[in-house]
């Protein structure tokens, strides 16, 4: 208890930044881990609600600890045989028993006053400004401005080498995507969180929340964040062996910027719809593919497209891969029900999936030749 | 006419022995904990450093999936019902067991479930990598096919939990020898049996949950698909509705333990017996309205997360009745510091600080920071490894002398308490830290940030493991060339049944009942009539 309340002690004195890359990443390195003891407070009335009665549980429970184990020290030095004394022979007392019943719930009562209001707090979902819908898939988060048109996947930047120790890890390692969350500052937004295959969980703590992420279910959360910056939080489910590598990042802008930013985003998208119609050539094909199979596929049928035995299919010589290119669409666009093929239709654009069908298709030993266009894609999906 | 064992491995195959199954019970789960043990050393190793060094993540979370089931089902359920089947009969004067066939059955089946569970390790596509708690639909849709051996498995281990439990209920509520009314029961007599209820009541839900996900698995159903019309959190509350009252089922025998070893050390009765048997109940009772703790950050209605938080924080009050109690016991009684007695002072205060850490999570607006990172995985370790492991510790150093007729070394005992305890604080109390600043539990990998603690928690997890090859060898050295102990009451201040039959205990005790006798002191006395001599001690304390 000493050791803890020692601890918590230097953590509240050293305790400085919250975590986010823009505060803290130069005090994170390897060296710097030691003082990093307690919950950060945040930067939302939810998360700093959260920190409140947290420091207000653990001070009333350092509190009954030193009281109770304060006694029973003296006891064990007091009451030992060693010191000569002979024990008592008394047991039960009314009065004593209901005080240490009727003591402890008045204490409970007298905490669950802040506990109820912190809770309501967390609840005050209502009146949003802005609602961003969060769909968590193995081992990625998307996000989704609704009523903007604009979404987009988020995924970790991280490289194999870097986990496995073939390059240095970077200074963000394991909190980099290719793409944050961006939100307004000074805005309630309001996260209408759901999964798309397992449950995830998505949580930043400086926001202070932490919401399940289950699918077929909606579940909401909220945040006005004061100050611009980087906030990166974590997925808080088990999901499989992709858990640790599926990183938040929340990228926080003045109301201004934010809102450029939105425009650049939705003028990025008309870019886009342009080249959907556009005959692509084998060699953009292969090389865009295989950047996309590196991202979204090889992490189950692995870079050499041989999968894993037992749970990953090969890729490799497949009759799926090597058949009818609608075939192949087909499992991409809706997946493979009751396995861990998951549908990309609203993961990959047409010319990814196109991308990666070709790449596939004459990667490796595979060979098949023709050339799949981003418009077949397209064709495929409005077919259904 | 009494007769010893058979000889040879079918005395132990074919026994019906209360004392043979406490023993296969007490060493399969043994076994077990040093297997669990192992799974820990592999994530302790893993997790030493950032990044993937031994193991794929793949297997990493096959490695914790295993911890947790191997712990929780294979080594703390079984020790104790191992000590249940030791000593209940002893403490309540009973010759065996009420159902020695289905004794010996229950525990025979336990060797098989954990070959299956253990064993889809080595298949194809792997173990269980869903997380002791497998929710679905990461256990349904998305699990390796090993998942139907792992339901199998389970299946196989409530059934063996819930003939065991039955046994000991029939036992308790049959076998009392004459005047052992229930109030005078010692009380790990009363938290097994108080346990064996709970086992009896959530077993089956753990059973109906598994067999859902086997028919969402193999026969179409959608219990828990939601594509299908079904609900994955559907599953998260039967589960806990079992998984709740099993961490008080782990639990309570550990109170029973530390109840029984408190008072012999402090050589002073238990302080508020009749109080402790009325928290335990209590304690049992609300474990059955509070599952949805778990669950706070599944998005329930806020007036669910608002009972839940409240009906758990109300679990502080009889389990602080406990706590106030054992400390009672020892103020102005004459303590020694046996290795039982510094397992159990241990136990309180590290069980106690794990309540603390509980309290905490109670309150849902934190907990939702708390949730599911190494925050939780300190808290419960502490109420786990220092509150049941320690206890179960306890419990063998305190009643091998009686088990084997032989003194275990006290200085190594001393040796490995202190070990431990060191040990188990450098593993454990910086996962408090990681937790607060920010790691999740069942990462394979981590941010440079957690660096430091994690390799000060992996190096106390290396220790904590080496105590335990020490209990070992200390166990081992005792049984083989241990000093003989002649007396029947080992220790000075010890009370009970059991410190009354010869040491070692015979292989039969109480051929004829033992009966107990109120004398014109209005104290109760008991004596054991037969082959052994007429002694007389006085009743449990507070019993009269």
């Amino acid at each position: 208890m000493l050791k803890r309340a020692l601890a918590l002690f230097l953590s509240c004195s050293s305790f400085v930044a919250p975590v986010s890359l823009g505060a803290d990443g130069d005090d994170l390195g390897m060296g710097g881990g030691l003082t990093n003891l307690n919950m950060p407070r945040g930067v939302t009335e939810v998360s700093q609600v959260a920190y409140d009665v947290h420091m207000l549980m653990m001070w009333i429970c350092t509190a009954i600890g030193v009281v109770v184990f304060g006694f029973m020290f003296y006891v064990m030095y007091a009451h030992r045989k060693s010191r000569g004394v002979e024990a008592a022979n008394f047991h039960e007392h009314l009065g004593i028993e209901i005080v240490w019943t009727v003591v402890p719930a008045l204490i409970l009562i007298f905490m669950a006053i802040p506990a109820t209001s912190a809770l309501l707090k967390v609840y005050d979902t209502e009146n949003a400004d802005i609602d961003i819908k969060v769909t968590g898939y193995q081992w990625k988060w998307q996000y989704e401005h609704l009523g903007e048109g604009i979404k987009y996947m988020s995924e970790m930047r991280t490289s194999i080498d870097e986990i496995e120790g073939r390059e240095p890890k970077g200074e963000h390692y394991l909190r980099e995507v290719n793409q944050p969350l961006v939100l307004p500052a000074n805005k309630k937004v309001r996260f209408l969180i759901t999964g798309n295959d397992v449950i995830h969980s998505w949580w930043v703590p400086d926001f202070g929340v932490k919401r399940d992420a289950v699918p077929g279910l909606f579940t909401a959360a909220w945040a006005r964040v004061k100050e611009p910056g980087l906030y990166v939080g974590e997925c808080t489910e088990l999901c499989g062996k992709g858990h640790p590598f599926m990183p938040i990042v929340v990228e926080v802008k003045e109301e201004e910027d934010y809102y450029l930013w939105l425009a650049g985003k939705k003028e990025e998208a008309a870019v886009y719809a342009s080249t959907i119609g556009k005959q692509w050539s084998h060699e953009e094909l292969m090389s865009k593919g295989e950047d996309v199979y590196k991202i979204s596929c090889a992490g189950c049928h692995q870079a050499d497209g041989n999968g894993i035995s037992g749970i990953f299919p090969a890729l490799n010589g497949s009759s799926i891969v090597q058949g009818p290119a609608d075939g192949h669409i087909a499992v991409l666009i809706n997946g493979i029900a009751g396995s861990s093929m998951q549908s990309f239709a609203d993961q990959l654009s047409e010319v990814d999936i196109a991308a990666v069908i070709h790449y596939k298709r004459n990667a490796w030993d595979n060979n098949v030749g023709d050339i799949v266009q981003p418009v077949d894609v397209l064709n495929f999906k409005t077919a259904q | 006419m009494a007769h010893g064992p058979a000889e040879g491995i079918t005395r132990w195959l074919y026994t019906t022995n209360h004392k043979d199954i406490g023993t296969l019970y007490l060493w399969f789960s043994f076994a077990m904990f040093l297997t669990g043990g192992f799974f820990a050393m592999v994530i302790r190793a893993e997790l030493f450093q950032p990044g993937v060094q031994l193991v794929q993540p793949e297997f990493f979370i096959q490695m914790t999936t295993m911890h947790g089931l191997v712990m929780v089902f294979g080594a703390i359920m079984p020790a104790f019902v191992g000590l249940a089947n030791w000593m209940i009969p002893m403490m309540i004067g009973a010759p065996d067991m009420a159902l020695p066939r289905m004794n010996n059955l229950s525990f025979w089946i336990l060797p098989f479930a954990f070959a299956i569970l253990i064993s889809t390790l080595f298949m194809e596509g792997g173990g269980p990598n869903f997380g002791w708690t497998f929710y679905a639909p990461l256990s349904t849709t998305y699990a390796p096919d090993s998942v139907n051996y792992f339901i199998f498995a389970v299946h196989i281990m409530g059934a063996s939990s819930i003939m065991g439990s039955i046994n000991i209920i029939a036992t308790v509520m049959n076998m009392r020898a004459p005047g052992m009314t229930y109030m005078k029961m010692p009380l790990f007599v009363w938290t097994w049996l108080i346990t064996a209820f709970l086992l009896v009541a959530v077993m089956p839900v753990l059973a109906g949950a598994v067999t859902m996900m086997l028919m969402d698995i193999n026969f179409g159903t959608s219990f828990f698909n939601a594509a299908g019309g079904g609900d994955p959190v559907l599953f998260q509350h039967v589960f806990w509705f079992f998984g709740h009252p099993e961490v008080y089922i782990i639990i309570l025998p550990a109170f029973g333990v530390v109840s029984q070893i408190i008072p012999t050390f402090s050589r002073k009765p238990l302080f508020g017996y009749s109080s402790m048997v009325y928290a335990t109940a209590a304690i049992a009772f609300l474990s059955f309205v509070v599952w949805a703790h778990h669950m706070f950050t599944v998005g329930m209605p806020i007036a669910g997360e608002l009972y839940f938080m409240y009906a758990t924080m109300l679990i502080a009050v009889p389990t602080g009745v406990k706590v106030f109690n054992w400390i009672t016991t020892m103020y102005r009684g004459a303590i020694t510091y046996e290795t039982p007695m510094l397992f159990c002072i241990a136990f309180v205060i590290l069980f106690t600080f794990g309540g603390f850490t509980g309290l905490m999570l109670s309150v849902a607006a934190a907990d939702i920071q708390y949730h599911d990172t190494y925050f939780v995985v300190a808290h419960f370790h502490y109420v786990m490894v220092a509150g049941a492991v320690f206890s179960g510790t306890a419990a063998v150093y305190y009643w091998l002398p009686k088990w084997c007729g032989r003194m275990y070394d006290e200085t190594m005992g001393k040796l490995q308490f202190w070990l431990a305890f060191i040990a188990f604080n450098i593993t454990f109390m910086p996962q408090h830290f990681l937790g607060l600043a920010g790691m999740p539990r069942r990462y394979a990998d981590y941010g440079l940030q957690f660096a430091d603690w994690n390799m000060v928690s992996s190096v106390g997890a290396f220790l904590y493991g080496g105590a335990q090859i020490l209990f070992l060898y200390n166990v081992v050295r005792t049984i083989m060339y241990g000093k003989p102990v002649a007396e029947a009451k080992v220790w000075e201040g010890a009370e009970g049944l059991e410190w009354l039959v010869p040491t070692p205990a015979p292989y039969h005790t109480f051929t004829k009942p033992p009966v107990v006798i109120s004398s014109a002191a209005g104290e109760d006395e008991w004596t054991i009539s037969g082959a052994t001599p007429h002694v007389a001690f006085k009743a449990a304390p507070g019993a009269g």
